[in-house]
């Protein structure tokens, strides 16, 4: 029976329309009573999607989160009972990350700043390049020094993990990437030369495309991305067209290269000939980060928090496939750009090339813009102290976290996507809570700036470095 | 003899003449050939040098230079980067033992006729118990004067500042700081407790804008510094942060 408006009677009832993050109705329009909350509507929705396991979601009205009994939050917003209440659902991850508070292990061995930190795909390894030309693998359980990698002539600026786990590539300030073994802390094979100047990002094709992995474009500052064949050692194709330097590149999982410049232009490049497909133009300033909304995905490849191993390439890329189809859903592939104009656009770039949404606010240039693993937020880093998260569907500013008192360089996401971590200028890393959108815990201990930062696949530890040379393992 | 012949046989013996001059010239000539020769040496070092670069094929390496940068910030102009300055434990026992280790360890001492200005009161001006401070001060925001009849220090109005700009020593640039409060005056505790800033005097500033962390993550917001000019006579303190 349907009651007044603001209905403070609990036997009163509202009409509910639950909808899914993408727009699509789910059932018809229900009856609700006044006293159902997140629990039974979890139940509701379970049953309407035939799911097996009981699988978590968040729901929203407008852009408030339900986490009430409908009639409390009816009262408090003093909807009116007359209209048919839309309720967003959005499917939660079904592990909980436990938010890392302490400093587990500082581990020195680079004499020069740590400038990247990267864990292995299936986070059982960790690697880190510095500026005193060595690649150092570590080893997580005793939190030592594994293997120390030389070969560069200088500074190695960026390290990327394959997606199977079985490779890294470094790229280094003299312009050549070296490839290495993981097992052995060996180089495989002599430095991939080609580049004129320094690699500023690198970027493996996803498994799900090729397994076991071969191909990776290198983005530099001499304005090209190379694509180039770990098995036969040489560059397959040069990606040239940008006039300044290519500043981040990102192979994306529909088998399109994104590459953003200096020269402000975002270009996307099909793989088989290195043809130019699209330019994105709309910035103003310098494009410095790029994000796709499936780039976790593409990065941990076929491994998830399962920690299931797989025995041959063609069941990781069977399993990759899956998790990749699942993670798109229906929607095209989505791409942000942080700009040193202050502003990110979000594209669709298989669509059209007009942005889908302009996102202003930031004070200062925008460092780091980063996609949750889930797709649903998007968080983005500035010079002007503070980290801003985004509705990663439709680019709607939701919500800013200050905390830091310096710039803030790079953020990294918890494989929940309930946790966000920043690494700053300050020295301090902190812990974003996203639904409270609070600061859940802050990180102190470095004695200089944070480079680096990244949050283990399987959400145990945080590897943080810098510029005072150590290595910081942070876990709960 | 033929042109050629005269010629050779010159040039050969011009060696002999131009050490000759090397050896003997004096004065003015002397200098100017002194001059030229050396310009001739300079360039013939150059040449050899350059023949001998190009027999040997060197592979040009570029070196490994200090400060290692991450991608995202080699383009740009490094000028703000602040190291992390930090250290409240050392700063209590700095405090605790009234020693510091500071840029200007030896200040002139400031007499008092020169400090204070005997102002004469009373129906006859023949009471000259007031005085008027004639350096800079700082009094605070919450500062109200006692009754002006029973004020015995005058602190004038246009005499009183609230800002410092404050120079850090290692990054060589200078901000325009608030000063919170003054921590010690060499003349004297009599001055600290007035709040007098001459040269040499420690005062407390507020570094909130330069974003500093100490190691438990703490913000700092005061630190130190040593005023380095006269400031009674430019109209600004000038200070040096104390790190």
């Amino acid at each position: 029976e349907m009651d007044g408006a603001g209905g403070n009677g609990s036997s009163g009832s509202v009409m509910c329309q639950l909808v899914s993050a993408e727009g699509e109705q789910l059932g018809a329009a229900l009856y609700l009573p006044h006293n159902v909350g997140p629990p039974q509507l979890q139940d509701i929705v379970n049953q309407l999607l035939h799911n097996e396991d009981k699988l978590p979601y968040a729901f929203y009205v407008g852009d408030e989160e339900l986490s009430l009994q409908l009639g409390a939050f009816m009262q408090r917003n003093n909807a009116t009972a007359e209209v048919t209440l839309r309720i967003v659902y959005q499917p939660q991850a079904v592990f909980r990350i436990r938010p890392v508070n302490r400093c587990s292990a500082t581990i020195a061995g680079h004499t020069e700043a740590v400038l990247a930190v990267s864990f292995s795909p299936d986070g059982r390894c960790l690697a880190s390049g510095s500026g005193d030309t060595t690649v150092r693998f570590w080893d997580l359980s005793t939190q030592t020094p594994l293997y120390t990698c030389k070969g560069h002539k200088n500074w190695v600026l960026c390290i990327a993990w394959s997606p199977d786990g079985k490779h890294l590539v470094s790229g280094s300030k003299s312009g050549e990437l070296i490839l290495w073994d993981p097992k052995t802390g060996n180089q495989l094979g002599a430095p991939l030369t080609g580049h004129r100047k320094w690699i500023t990002a690198v970027s493996w094709e996803p498994v799900h495309l090729q397994s076991p992995s071969r191909r990776f474009v290198s983005a530099s500052k001499d304005g090209d991305a190379r694509i180039w064949d770990i098995t036969t050692k040489k560059c397959v194709i040069s990606l040239s067209g940008h006039t300044n330097a290519v500043t981040c590149v990102k192979w994306g999982g529909d088998g399109l290269i994104y590459t953003g410049s200096e020269d402000c232009l975002i270009k996307v490049w099909e793989t088989t000939q290195g043809k130019l497909v699209k330019t994105l133009q709309g910035h103003g300033h310098w494009v410095n980060s790029l994000a796709l909304s499936t780039e976790y995905v593409l990065r941990t490849g076929a491994y998830d928090h399962t920690g299931k191993t797989f025995s041959s390439p063609e069941e990781m890329k069977e399993a990759a496939l899956a998790r990749y189809e699942k993670m798109r859903g229906n929607a095209p592939e989505r791409l942000v750009s942080g700009s040193d104009d202050f502003t990110m656009f979000l594209w669709e770039p298989t669509i059209s090339k007009q942005p889908k949404a302009r996102m202003t606010g930031h004070q200062k240039v925008v460092n780091h813009v980063y996609f949750s693993p889930d797709g649903q937020w998007l968080a983005s880093a500035s010079f002007d102290k503070s980290v801003k998260l985004w509705n990663g569907i439709t680019g709607k500013f939701v919500a800013a976290f200050r905390g830091h008192v310096a710039d803030v360089y790079q953020i990294s996401w918890s494989a929940d996507s309930r946790l966000l971590l920043s690494g700053s200028k300050d020295s301090t890393l902190k812990v974003w809570d996203i639904r409270a959108r609070k600061l859940k815990q802050d990180l102190p201990g470095h004695a200089d700036e944070v480079y680096a930062v990244d949050w283990s696949p399987d959400g145990e530890k945080v590897v943080s470095g810098g510029k005072d040379r150590v290595l910081k393992l942070w876990m709960n | 003899m033929d042109y050629e012949e005269r010629k050779r046989k010159k040039e050969a013996r011009a060696v002999k003449k131009n050490s000759k001059d090397a050896r003997k010239l004096l004065g003015a000539k002397g200098k100017r050939f002194a001059k030229k020769r050396y310009a001739e040496k300079a360039q013939m070092k150059k040449t050899l040098k350059m023949h001998d670069e190009s027999s040997s094929r060197q592979k040009v390496d570029d070196d490994v230079e200090e400060g290692a940068i991450p991608s995202y910030l080699l383009d740009r102009d490094p000028t703000q980067r602040a190291k992390v300055l930090s250290n409240t434990i050392k700063q209590k026992r700095k405090e605790k033992a009234g020693k510091w280790d500071v840029p200007l360890p030896k200040v002139r001492p400031v007499a008092e006729e020169e400090m204070f200005k005997v102002l004469r009161t009373g129906k006859r001006k023949t009471k000259q118990w007031k005085r008027m401070v004639t350096k800079a001060t700082f009094v605070g925001p919450g500062f109200t004067r006692k009754p002006p009849k029973y004020e015995r220090f005058i602190r004038p109005t246009g005499l009183r500042f609230t800002k410092a700009h404050v120079t850090h020593p290692e990054l060589k640039c200078t901000f325009n700081l608030d000063i919170i409060s003054v921590k010690k005056n060499p003349n004297g505790p009599m001055y600290t407790s007035l709040g007098v800033m001459t040269r040499g005097t420690i005062i407390e500033v507020n570094v909130s804008e330069l974003g500093l962390v100490t190691p438990a993550g703490k913000v700092v917001w005061g630190k130190y510094a040593q005023v380095t000019n006269n400031p009674e006579n430019d109209g600004c303190i000038n200070a040096v942060l104390l790190v």
